[in-house]
């Protein structure tokens, strides 16, 4: 295993887990205020992650360019997160601390983290709330003043802020202020409506990027003395995820191919509480809060052919199959296990709806013994939404639910400076795999957001920027630039010369349904070879058969979309691939090969208590596979159990 | 079901019209939108360039869909925005005409796209309050009451669709801005900078947006329903912002 590891360098430093954090900000080089300016840093994406990077490094006197492809920062993806940020405060007394936040973290992940990253992030959750607190995010207070907190995805402690449902909304526009406040100082060149396209890379080092304007079709290139990219997961390679309808690996893709190390593409969360699909034209899925499950009662029909409405099937013939599998957690089990066990029941043919395509949610318990106020007062708005999309209503009858692709845990591979493996090239939150393993844990994306960029990177990124004082950045007059410029013309302008007959949404479609049968949230090594092959025949016939009208010169959405298209189709290859090499079970990765007499996930830390990180090559050559020896000094492995 | 559509359609920098489109085969699941990529995906099949509309999220939080639909901002369905419209709202036969926000200082990008940059700008001019990263204390060293917490965050609601403006007779973007100027005004972090933000955004607003004459049409079109009460302390505050912020230059 020895032969894999050695290219990739954590750079994880020494000293005791709960040091290395302050040792390192400490031994750090520091760039000095007045030099700070001579330093161009190019943020993509500003959403959480990239909004908050780009604030801070703006108040730290550093010469920033943000960009992103919405009209404004505060449409970026995040906005749409319920739930809640977790952060170690401690505030309910109730033994949290930071030691535990960061257990709870790498045991959720299934022990597929780094531990140090993980244990960074722990700490820094703690300021991430004062922050935003300060930043006048209206974070739930009880009635004396002070902040609220729930538990939240099974915690045994309460450390979950949040405001009303809408959380990610109001972080992000905490982090959109912060940022709009430098664009007015000065300190940040927003670029809106500018979609990247291309890293840069000259002699090894990342020197900047290609966009093209969505509105006008110009094609510029930027040049910095560093990169840094926050653009989101991947999750709509399945098509139908919770992800907005633009999410897309576009631009981590791109930097792939110049280099930087994909980790983890197999790593997916999916979600159980998902509102089902109800025609073959459905666009995205829609999230019902997690915290439904606190009340609600998961069952099926026990016959298959039931055809009686919910509420006129007795309990006789009901089937409550997560209370009766696992009667210490019954509906509350993890989200991978609930998902898991609702695929089951549903391919075993006893899903509900009128395409037989879910399970009930069932409230019918809690109105009898709580009454309809009460739990109207918990979960009023998630039932009006309910019933605003699916038209039946959740106080009479059962809600029905299924799991949705929701998270992507993989992502660039990055070194614990949050460094890619293409010097000068950032990856942070959701973009990058660091820290949540094989699975996240509710209300810790956020988080991890937040850290990377009010936290990590803006001193991280110092130790790097300061070997190149007094360099100025590569000239955008340089070969590289008009050579990647060049490339991005041309590959736009295939896209309008091919004039197939099928629309880029047919092959979107087509290719979910493939990486959703075979990469989902089972898999085995016959269906993940048959994936590869399928997903290559496909993608040949979209390169031959896609119809793009219009021209590149203005806003044309099947052009973006096809870019973005082709893109998910050489990363679903590379999932499938990496699901196949991963010969284990862990957390969002089951593999049906791997588990154990009661059918659950069965992991093989001899063996693969390792990051796969994988280097591309060139078309026709695939990547080829490293490994990141992932050690675990401070957490004893376990294997999870909720029965 | 079989509907017809009368869609606005226009290039960059022409006049633009209507088009007549036959929307047959909607199911009443499906959403509005999805309606459209339906339609989209037929005139691709046609040869015909598919519609400009802009959305995202699709779970009405990001602000992003804005249609005018038989002249309602965001449709028919109240408190909804146009991504959370279905079409079971809709029957067989009906005929449905979709265009895009009105207003000049939202110019028409594409077909049913519009710019909406100018909320941006009304942001940008105050609407922050100043903590650089770091520089904080402990959350619960300040208490903030509950009842502030709760209005500021029923401010903080808005999602910055930019329908009270398409809505508005006189195109004005008093309730988005005063959404936005009201959630940091009421808290009690927000207060250092209260009179500053308060001038600033409210004369960002009066040079791109049209004035507000109380028709109130903008809350009925908030797909958040954000309340009028926060233009009345918005205005209130702008008042106030006049003396307190002439006193202060008069110090210099
Ligand atoms: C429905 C839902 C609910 C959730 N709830 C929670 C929760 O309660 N708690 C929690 O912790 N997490 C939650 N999550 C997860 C969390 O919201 C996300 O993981 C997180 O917000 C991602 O933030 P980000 O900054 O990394 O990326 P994003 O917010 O996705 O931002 C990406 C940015 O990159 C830009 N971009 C992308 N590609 C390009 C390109 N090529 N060129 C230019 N710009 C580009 C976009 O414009 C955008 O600004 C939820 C997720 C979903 C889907
Ligand atoms: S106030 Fe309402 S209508 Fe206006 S931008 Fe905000 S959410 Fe949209
Ligand atoms: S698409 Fe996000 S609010 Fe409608």
């Amino acid at each position: 295993m020895t032969g894999y590891s050695d290219v990739l360098d954590s750079k994880v430093p020494d000293g005791p887990i709960a040091d290395k954090w302050t040792n390192h900000k400490f031994n750090m080089k520091l760039v000095n205020p007045s030099n700070k300016r001579k330093f161009e840093v190019i943020v993509v994406g500003t959403g959480l992650a990239g909004a908050s990077a780009a604030a801070t490094m703006g108040e730290l006197g550093y010469k920033v360019k943000a960009f992103t492809f919405h009209d404004s920062p505060r449409r970026a993806h995040s906005i749409a997160a319920q739930g809640g940020i977790n952060a170690a405060k401690n505030y309910q007394n109730d033994g949290d601390s930071v030691h535990r936040l960061f257990y709870d973290t790498v045991k959720g992940g299934d022990y597929r983290s780094r531990e140090a990253n993980v244990h960074r992030l722990a700490e820094v959750s703690v300021n991430i709330i004062d922050q935003a607190a300060a930043q006048g995010v209206p974070f739930a207070r009880e009635y004396g003043g002070l902040l609220a907190n729930r538990s939240f995805g099974g915690a045994q402690v309460s450390r979950t802020f949040y405001a009303r449902g809408q959380t990610g909304q109001q972080l992000l526009l905490g982090a959109y202020s912060a940022l709009m406040r430098q664009v007015n100082l000065g300190g940040v060149d927003l670029y809106n409506r500018q979609e990247m396209l291309e890293l840069v890379v000259k002699d090894g080092q990342a020197c900047g990027i290609v966009c093209r304007d969505v509105i006008t079709g110009e094609i510029s290139s930027h040049s910095a003395h560093a990169v840094v990219l926050a653009t989101g997961g991947y999750g709509n390679v399945y098509y139908l995820s919770t992800n907005a309808m633009m999410c897309n690996t576009t631009a981590t893709w791109r930097a792939h191919r110049k280099g930087a190390m994909f980790a983890n593409p197999c790593y997916t969360q999916i979600h159980p509480t998902c509102i089902p699909s109800s025609d073959p034209f459905q666009s995205k899925l829609t999230l019902m809060s997690e915290s439904l499950r606190n009340d609600g009662r998961i069952w099926v029909p026990d016959s298959f052919d039931e055809s009686r409405a919910a509420s006129d099937i007795p309990e006789s013939d009901r089937d409550y199959y997560l209370e009766r599998k696992y009667p210490a957690f019954g509906n509350l089990v993890p989200r991978d296990v609930a998902s898991r066990n609702a695929k089951t029941v549903v391919d075993a043919g006893k899903g509900v709806g009128p395409l037989k395509n879910g399970v009930y949610l069932d409230f019918a318990e809690a109105i009898a013994r709580d009454g309809e106020d009460t739990v109207r007062a918990k979960y009023g708005n998630l039932f009006d939404m309910y019933e605003r999309i699916t038209g039946e209503n959740p106080y009479k009858q059962p809600m029905r639910i299924y799991p949705a692709t929701h998270y992507t845990m993989g992502g660039l591979w990055v070194d614990y400076h949050l460094m890619t493996t293409v010097p000068g090239c950032y990856a942070i939150g959701e973009a990058n795999f660091s820290d949540h393993g094989a699975n996240r844990l509710g209300a810790s994306a956020l988080m991890q957001g937040l850290a990377d960029g009010y936290f990590v990177l803006p001193y991280t990124i110092g130790d790097y920027l300061s070997t190149s004082l007094g360099h100025d950045p590569v000239g955008n007059d340089d070969p590289v630039f008009k050579d990647a410029i060049a490339d991005v013309t041309d590959r736009t302008n295939r896209w309008l010369s091919i004039n197939g007959t099928k629309s880029v949404d047919h092959y979107h479609r087509e290719l979910g349904k493939l990486v959703w049968d075979y990469i989902g949230m089972e898999r085995n090594k016959n269906g993940l070879e048959k994936a590869i092959s399928e997903i290559t025949s496909l993608e040949e016939e979209f390169h031959k058969n896609v119809r793009v009208l219009g021209s590149a010169d203005t806003l044309n959405q099947s052009l973006e979309k096809a870019g973005r298209v082709s893109d998910f189709f050489e990363l679903a290859k590379l999932k499938a691939r990496d699901a196949l090499v991963r010969e284990e079970s862990a957390g969002g990765h089951f593999r049906e090969e791997h588990q154990t007499e009661e059918g659950e996930a069965k992991r093989d830390d001899e063996n693969f208590a390792h990051v796969t990180a994988w280097d591309w090559n060139d078309e026709a050559t695939p990547q080829t596979e490293h490994r990141e020896q992932l050690t675990f000094e401070n957490v004893a492995l376990t294997q999870r159990s909720y029965k | 079901m079989h509907l017809t559509l009368k869609v606005w359609r226009q290039e960059p920098g022409q006049n633009g019209m209507f088009q007549t489109y036959e929307a047959p085969g909607i199911s009443e699941d499906m959403s509005f939108l999805e309606m459209l990529d339906v339609v989209n995906e037929r005139l691709i099949e046609e040869g015909t360039a598919p519609i400009v509309f802009e959305s995202d999220c699709r779970e009405g939080i990001c602000g992003t869909c804005d249609l005018m639909i038989d002249g309602q901002a965001h449709g028919p369905e109240k408190a909804t925005a146009t991504c959370q419209l279905h079409m079971r709202k809709y029957n067989d036969g009906d005929h449905i005409t979709i265009e895009p926000w009105r207003a000049a200082s939202f110019p028409v990008i594409r077909d049913l796209a519009v710019d909406r940059s100018a909320l941006d700008a009304i942001q940008e001019a105050g609407g922050y309050i100043s903590a650089p990263t770091g520089s904080a204390s402990d959350a619960n060293l300040t208490p903030v009451p509950k009842d502030a917490a709760d209005s500021a965050m029923d401010a903080a609601a808005c999602i910055g669709c930019g329908a009270c403006v398409a809505a508005c007779p006189n195109s004005a973007a008093q309730l988005f801005t005063s959404a936005k100027v009201m959630h940091l005004n009421l808290l009690p972090q927000g207060q250092a900078e209260r009179w500053k933000r308060t001038e600033a955004m409210v004369e960002t607003m009066e040079e791109y947006f049209g004035s507000c004459t109380n028709h109130g049409e903008c809350h009925e079109a908030c797909p958040k329903e954000i309340s009028l009460d926060f233009i009345a302390l918005m205005n209130k505050d702008y008042v106030k912002s006049k003396i307190k912020n002439r006193k202060l230059s008069g110090q210099k």
